[in-house]
């Protein structure tokens, strides 16, 4: 029997809302996956704790600020650091055109950004969840 | 490769937390290669303070947890918490936010939380949530709180799996003491109405403490008729802190009148024989579906048409598995 693949949503940076990444969530968890989700407003070190802690397939990045440049390599390097390379990470939200290639070079898997189609999300994880096979 | 499930165990007696969260997973996901290692891990546990934290939805349960875990750590002691939500029956998907309540705890390597969908168990407490227990116990918590939403006469499991039961009442959210109409009344070990800068709290405890007065449950005597325990209720404010601190020393109190009388021995023995009557009922239903779907999809046709009676059809299926 397999579980429901589990995806923690995290709001990383200073923009104060949050009703995109509430949208995502309610379209994941209507999809059957388990969807943690740790608020506003977190740290690279947060999100990557509760990442393991909560041994998710996935982590979400949700970043409006324009901090992607620094705040995704800090993730990364820490999920490095804590031996928790296996971590699924996609960014979502705004991120020019050129970053994308340096942001997949770090290791981010997948951008799915703003006016990505909620099908399409679905499709993506479970696509990767997959690909990455049992662990 | 996944790393074998003995591997992590070793690694999770060192107090390994990666090895903690992934053992979970596995025992999430039943997955029959790890069943042996949970084992192991069962036999292992047993030294950490199981309490149980139930409650309408937004009785402050999270909050409190986040409240009472820093200050729990003052001492010393390790603290895990298990935040039990519950997955919507139509896609078998949940979102899992008593988290957010909880965040200035993610920093402190002393604590550990872990987000559980109930995932079709009815009783309100997620199906692997005890393995996760022992799985937080062997490696080296000392308390281990279990939230979970109280809605419902079904949803006492929590009752029947800690060592503590702790029920949150708040002010506010209706006229009678919810935890009444929740059919949750008579579980707690201790009382905690929460909210308590709130003007109208007075009332919700005057409220509490006449319902106990009138003979629910108010105290639990030994065999020579000595009250072993009083059912308290402890007010608190998750704002202001008010009677955090009281709070724990009710809780440790409790676990210490258990571990001194025989009571405490017979409600090892109750969660025992809890766990492996839950146990048991899923492993049959597992394997009820695994060894009957094909047989089942042949069946339904001939039930549906009132050919054949489930009562029949059922006991032949049942009839068919290998125990
Ligand atoms: N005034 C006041 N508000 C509180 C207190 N504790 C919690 N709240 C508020 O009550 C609401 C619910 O708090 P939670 O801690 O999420 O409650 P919960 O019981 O965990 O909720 P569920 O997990 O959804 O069942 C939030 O808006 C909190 O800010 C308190 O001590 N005082
Ligand atoms: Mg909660």
């Amino acid at each position: 029997m397999s579980s429901p693949i589990r995806v923690l949503l995290a709001k990383v940076g200073l923009d104060g809302h949050d009703r995109g990444v509430k949208v995502v969530a309610r379209t994941l968890r209507d999809a059957g996956m388990d969807v943690i989700y740790t608020g506003l407003h977190r740290t690279p070190l947060e999100v990557v704790n509760a990442a393991i802690q909560e041994d998710v397939d996935v982590l979400g990045i949700s970043l409006l600020s324009g901090a992607h440049m620094t705040i995704c390599p800090k993730i990364m390097d820490l999920l490095k650091e804590k031996d928790a390379e296996d971590t699924i990470v996609v960014v979502g939200g705004v991120v020019p055109d050129e970053d994308v290639a340096f942001l997949k070079e770090i290791g981010v898997k997948e951008l799915l950004l703003q006016d990505t189609p909620p099908a399409k999300i679905v499709e993506t994880l479970t696509r990767l969840v997959e690909e990455r096979g049992p662990r | 490769m996944p790393t074998p499930s003995a591997e992590l165990f070793s690694r999770l007696k060192t107090g390994d937390l990666r090895a903690a969260s992934r053992l979970m997973s596995r025992a999430e996901s039943h997955d029959p290669a790890t069943i042996a290692t949970l084992g192991e891990i069962y036999k292992s546990a047993g030294r950490a303070h199981i309490v149980g934290l139930t409650g309408v939805p937004g009785s402050g349960k999270s909050t409190l947890v986040s409240r009472l875990v820093s200050e729990i750590r003052k001492s010393g002691r390790k603290v895990g918490v298990i935040a039990i939500d519950p997955s919507s029956p139509f896609s078998g998907g949940s979102i899992l936010g008593d988290r957010i309540r909880m965040t200035n705890l993610v920093l402190d390597e002393g604590v550990y939380i872990r987000s559980m969908a109930t995932r079709g168990s009815t009783g309100g407490l997620a199906k692997s949530a005890l393995t996760a227990v022992d799985i937080l116990d062997t490696a080296g918590f000392d308390v281990i709180i279990i939230e979970t939403v109280g809605v419902g006469q079904d949803e006492v499991e929590i009752a029947r799996a800690s060592h503590t039961t702790m029920v949150v009442s708040a002010p506010g959210l209706g006229d009678d003491v919810q935890a009444i109409k929740a059919g949750i009344l008579e579980i707690a070990d201790i009382h905690v109405v929460s909210k308590c800068d709130r003007p109208d709290s007075n009332r919700t405890i005057t409220d509490l403490k006449t319902m106990l007065a009138m003979g629910i449950n108010i105290s639990i005597k030994d065999q020579s008729n000595k009250p072993v325990w009083q059912v308290p209720v402890v007010g608190t404010s998750s704002e202001t802190g008010e009677g955090i601190d009281k709070l724990i020393t009710t809780m440790d109190k409790h676990r210490e009148a258990h571990l001194t009388s025989e009571l405490g021995e017979e409600r090892l023995k109750r969660i025992a024989e809890y766990r492996t009557f839950k146990t048991a009922e899923d492993l049959l239903r597992n394997r009820f579906f695994d060894s009957t779907s094909e047989r089942i999809s042949a069946l339904v046709e001939k039930i549906s048409k009132r050919e054949l009676d489930p009562f029949t059809a059922s006991d032949e299926l049942l009839g068919n598995i290998a125990f």
